[in-house]
């Protein structure tokens, strides 16, 4: 089969069905591996004890939130290059996702930190820079619900992703500036444990496993907008066949 | 009931658009506004609506309830079809017909049915096109009963079909004793209806 | 079901459906809080401090966008000549209008202003504090934004005018809605006098409110 003929939503419908039960497996496959290797193989942190068990959930949710924008950049590609339904369907539907998974990132960071600062947030360089990715991720969301007709706010939403996606690097640079301007104390920096092998690979594992619920939550969300699509011609259609009384 | 006017003056942008216009016309009875563009049809309708202040005159409603204004006894169909794109068909109707009080006239599925939109009733009126949002503001007439129309070129936006719906609802309203004002450039096709002409655009 | 909750339930439930739905104005209190921070520096003991003004400054703003198409929406699709003509009290009609606006807008505000707080370093009975005047001062700010929307319908302008109408006559209700956050930081002093001049304020509102902007649309409307 040619990559190009996926391009096509019909197809894409019959391929994401026979994909489906596959990636659950292998999503619960993975995470059993991961579980058990981040509860019972990963030491704990001779600093902060069990709670460092936080950073597998806390690191593949912040892969996953970066992810999730580079795959709305290329699909916004897509969208405004060759102008493909399966592209605005691929964009829109990796936001919830991907806001989702950075959601994910910064509860887990700001519940990892409690321990450490007493408070549930500080406004250090790498929490704010998520928490500024977080609000661009709600800001597309809100871009895609407020314009009614799927392929002008596909056009809309690829323009701002692409925007964004320029712009990431740009404000991660400037954060990180912002907060050596102001650094008073030392002790709010969050303490990145040393990666040593025990603990890398359960978290590699993890990322796998937390990537592969990613891309199983995406094909069935995928599938589900573009019958979304399909609910809608229909209606469209239905006014349309009244029209001759 | 009766419904008259005298020596109405209307002022729009500084310009005086009409005066000395004067009116009488009761239930039954249907009087067409005519006359060029400009020449304020559309703002001797929102007069009596109750929209717009006339410069002077005076309008006079007898033989209605006292304790209600002029404009609660009337119909206004402008130039907008009032509904909301989110809001399916039907709860546009039903919103409309609660809110604007009067006496109940056709339930709304009824009145939806009658101009032909019973099958997009639940449909989001952002679906619909010109006419069909013409013919739901058709189904308000239907759905509540108040004595006096104001029509504002009605038959604009419709198509043959919806033209003969309109007309033979406006036939049946005026049969029941109520009160038309419209403005129009094409025939109406009301039969006995009087004119009222408009002076030329300045 | 009676005229007024008829308008009550089509307004809220068009809140829910148009566009980004009721979760548009938190989200804008969101950023302006997160805004504050690359502005004045993120030490939490400062954030703290001004944190009863931003909360308060942030609902202010995210209510007051919001308002702007409250009564223009109604006017550009012709609806409004049919509330003029509608047997409800225009003051009514329009305080109804008000009331559905506070409670999708205003009303999740005040449920986002504790967490807001955390990020701010607010603490736990001051958070409590200021989400109370929140509750109580925002109705007032919708009620006083009221006039605006009326206004912006009748001179037909939209964008920053709506805002420079109405935030002077909002600052009674901001002063008082953040001193009472305050008092409770600083448990200098007892915050009630000022919550209760904030709640007289708003109730003021609640009555002028409405019948300022009916009067506005009756006579701005030729």
């Amino acid at each position: 089969m040619e990559w190009i003929a996926l391009a096509n939503p019909s197809r894409f419908l019959g391929l994401a069905e026979r994909l489906l039960p596959w990636l659950v497996g292998a999503t619960a496959l993975a995470f059993a591996a991961g579980l058990y290797a981040a509860f019972f193989v990963a030491p704990e942190d001779y600093q902060q004890g069990q709670t460092v068990r936080i950073m597998f959930i806390h690191v593949p949710g912040a892969w996953l939130g970066m992810l999730g924008w580079a795959i709305m950049s290329v699909a916004a590609l897509g969208t405004l290059v060759w102008r493909h339904p399966l592209a605005d369907v691929a964009q829109k539907t990796a936001a919830p996702l991907g806001a989702a998974f950075t959601f994910v990132c910064l509860i887990t960071g700001a519940l990892w930190g409690r321990p450490m600062w007493g408070t549930y947030w500080v406004w250090d360089a790498r929490l704010t820079s998520v928490l500024v990715l977080f609000l661009m991720y709600l800001g597309l969301i809100a871009l895609w619900r407020a314009i009614e007709d799927p392929s002008r706010a596909a056009r809309a939403a690829a323009v701002l992703t692409l925007v964004g996606a320029i712009n990431l690097p740009i404000i991660k640079f400037s954060v990180d500036w912002w907060n050596t301007l102001h650094q008073p104390a030392s002790l709010l920096r969050l303490g990145t444990p040393t990666i040593h092998p025990a603990i890398l690979v359960p978290l590699l594992i993890m990322v796998v496993a937390f990537t592969l619920l990613f891309f199983t939550l995406y094909v069935s969300a995928m599938r589900n907008e573009i019958l979304r699509r399909r609910v809608r011609t229909l209606r469209l259609l239905q006014a349309q066949a009244a029209r001759g009384f | 009931m009766r419904l008259s006017g005298s020596e109405l003056e209307c002022v729009r942008g500084g310009k005086k658009v009409f005066s000395g216009i004067g009116f009488e016309t009761k239930g039954g009875e249907a009087l067409l506004l005519l006359g060029p563009n400009g020449a304020g049809k559309s703002s001797l309708l929102r007069i009596v609506a109750g929209l717009l202040k006339p410069a002077a005159g005076r309008l006079e409603l007898s033989g209605a309830d006292p304790d209600r204004s002029l404009a609660e006894h009337a119909h206004y169909l402008g130039h907008l079809d009032p509904l909301k794109c989110a809001l399916s068909a039907m709860e546009n109707l039903r919103f409309w017909t609660r809110f604007l009080g009067g006496e109940p006239g056709r339930k709304p599925a009824d009145a939806l049915g009658a101009v032909g939109l019973e099958q997009l009733s639940d449909l989001p009126a952002g679906y619909l096109s010109a006419g069909q949002r013409r013919r739901l503001s058709i189904a308000r007439l239907l759905a509540l009963t108040r004595p006096i129309w104001l029509l504002d070129e009605p038959l604009s936006a419709l198509d043959a079909g919806g033209q003969n719906l309109l007309r033979d609802v406006m036939d049946r309203h005026l049969a029941d004793g109520g009160l038309i004002l419209a403005a129009t450039h094409a025939p109406l096709g009301l039969e006995g209806a009087r004119e009222l002409h408009l002076g030329e655009a300045t | 079901m009676t005229a007024l909750a008829a308008l009550l339930v089509r307004d809220m439930r068009l809140a829910v459906r148009v566009g980004g739905g009721a979760l548009m104005g938190v989200l804008f209190f969101l950023l302006v809080v997160t805004m504050v921070p690359f502005g004045v520096g993120p030490d939490l003991k400062l954030l703290a401090r001004i944190g009863p003004a931003i909360l308060w400054i942030g609902a202010l703003l995210a209510t007051l966008f919001g308002l702007d198409r409250l009564l223009a929406a109604d006017h550009d699709d012709g609806s409004l000549d049919l509330i003029l003509m509608s047997r409800a009290p225009l003051e009514l009609a329009v305080a109804t209008k008000a009331i559905a606006h506070w409670l999708t807008t205003g009303l999740p505000l005040v449920i986002a202003a504790p967490l807001l707080g955390i990020f701010l370093n607010i603490d736990g009975p001051a958070i409590a504090v200021v989400a109370l005047a929140l509750l109580v001062g925002t109705p007032a700010l919708t009620f006083i934004g009221l006039i605006g929307a009326a206004l912006a319908v009748a001179l037909e302008r939209g964008g920053l005018l709506l805002p420079v109408l109405v935030l002077p006559l909002t600052v009674p209700v901001l002063v008082f809605g953040i001193s009472a956050g305050d008092a409770a930081m600083a448990h200098a002093a007892p915050f009630g006098p000022a919550f209760l001049i904030l709640v007289a304020l708003t109730l003021m509102s609640v009555v002028v409110g409405p019948f300022a902007a009916a009067a506005v649309l009756r006579h701005g409307l030729d």
